[in-house]
């Protein structure tokens, strides 16, 4: 850093986040991470299910009467949308990785198609699951 | 350290109000981040009302025209107009530009808002300290390495050779694309950023260099290349139309590709 003049008082940082204009690669990176994340709690409640089936009828039937009520439905909701938006944009970093996909406009493009997928499959899986029995 | 909050130091308050002269025709208000180190207090957004019809149509022309009639103490830099030097780079309307070659037309919302390149030491209004932006620059020694003796004239490269070196030697080092970093906002001091990796990739693809293992020996680091997340911010304000991302993505397959 070039210093400041003697007496000169400390230099303020220029705003950054306070001041940018959001755009869809950035909220589909963020989104990443924090999907990436939630899916480390989903992972946690998946062990939990095999603890639970593993300790019995009753304390398996209490675990599933857990998640089948309304939060633990919009629990699981969020949880599939988090996987599959997180699979999704996990395919945009497989082509970054080979150096495929990079034109703004493309990536605009992927970003978008990774949101839409993300919440459209989850929905889609929500309204086949119960008509299989699954739910 | 990713710091989501500015500072108290660096919050920004509300400034002064400078009116449009008496008959201007066209309004367009302009907020502008003001901070003095010789004067008191946090920085201010100073909101000026701009007679837009005396002025010319880049966002420059309005500050240079800010300057000259409505408020001589605001600072800038800015030298060629024509976007090659690179010098007045900063914020505008939320993205990194240049403000020579952007329209203040182009900028969507209401107001303009003007603020200095972000997360950057405010050496004065618009004015960002970028000591660090070019140390990191100096760092990966941005000139040829050579070990063979010097050709009698120049070093000569085939036509083919050349334009491998497209889309990297126009970079003018405005640092809109580093300071449009979230990593590099978070990680400035250890993650190279946009710009400097750009340069590195410029001088590893260069079939003149002969010093690539060095080079990438010295990317080779979890913070100074491997912070890029592909956030994209880069590629989408840089104002020569380059694309950063895609050079470090580059770099790091050469460095896959040298181990297997």
């Amino acid at each position: 850093m070039a210093e400041a003049s003697p007496g000169a008082r400390a230099r303020p940082l220029s705003p950054h986040l306070q001041v940018w204009r959001w755009h869809v690669t950035l909220a589909a990176s963020i989104l990443h991470r924090f999907t990436g994340m939630a899916l480390y709690v989903g992972l946690l409640m998946l062990a939990g299910w095999a603890l639970a089936l593993a300790s019995g009828a009753a304390a398996y039937d209490r675990y599933m009467g857990l998640l089948a009520s309304i939060p633990g439905k919009i629990v699981l909701f969020c949880m599939t949308v988090a996987l599959f938006f997180h699979l999704a944009n996990g395919l945009r970093h497989l082509a970054w990785d080979v150096g495929k996909g990079f034109a703004p406009r493309t990536a605009d493009v992927t970003a978008w198609a990774a949101l839409v997928f993300g919440l459209v499959a989850a929905v889609v899986v929500w309204i086949v699951a119960p008509m299989s029995g699954g739910l | 350290m990713v710091e989501l909050l500015l500072p108290r130091n660096s919050k920004v308050g509300k400034g002064r109000h400078h009116p449009a002269p008496a008959g201007a025709k066209r309004v367009k208000t302009f907020s502008v981040y003001r901070w003095d180190p010789e004067g008191a207090g946090n920085p201010v957004w100073d909101r000026y009302d701009v007679d837009v019809d005396a002025c010319g149509p880049m966002v420059l022309d309005v500050l240079i025209h800010i300057k000259n009639s409505m408020d001589s103490t605001l600072t800038f830099r800015r030298s060629c107009r024509e976007g090659v030097c690179g010098s007045c780079a900063m914020n505008v309307g939320g993205r990194n530009t240049l403000a020579c070659t952007h329209g203040w037309q182009d900028v969507p919302g209401k107001d303009v808002r003007v603020s200095p390149l972000p997360s950057q030491p405010v050496v004065k209004d618009l004015v960002v300290d970028l000591s660090l932006f070019y140390a990191q620059y100096a760092s990966i020694e941005p000139w040829l390495h050579t070990t063979t003796p010097q050709p009698q004239g120049e070093w000569l490269q085939t036509e083919q050779d050349r334009a491998k070196l497209d889309g990297l030697y126009e970079c003018i080092l405005c640092a809109c694309c580093s300071t449009a970093c979230p990593s590099y906002w978070w990680n400035g001091d250890r993650y190279l950023g946009p710009a400097t990796l750009l340069q590195a990739r410029r001088w590893l693809v260069d079939s003149r260099d002969e010093a690539t293992g060095e080079r990438l020996d010295a990317l080779e680091d979890p913070f100074k290349l491997y912070r890029c997340h592909t956030i994209m911010n880069c590629a989408q304000v840089c104002p020569k139309g380059l694309n950063p991302a895609e050079a470090i993505a580059g770099v790091k397959s050469m460095l896959v590709e040298r181990v297997t």
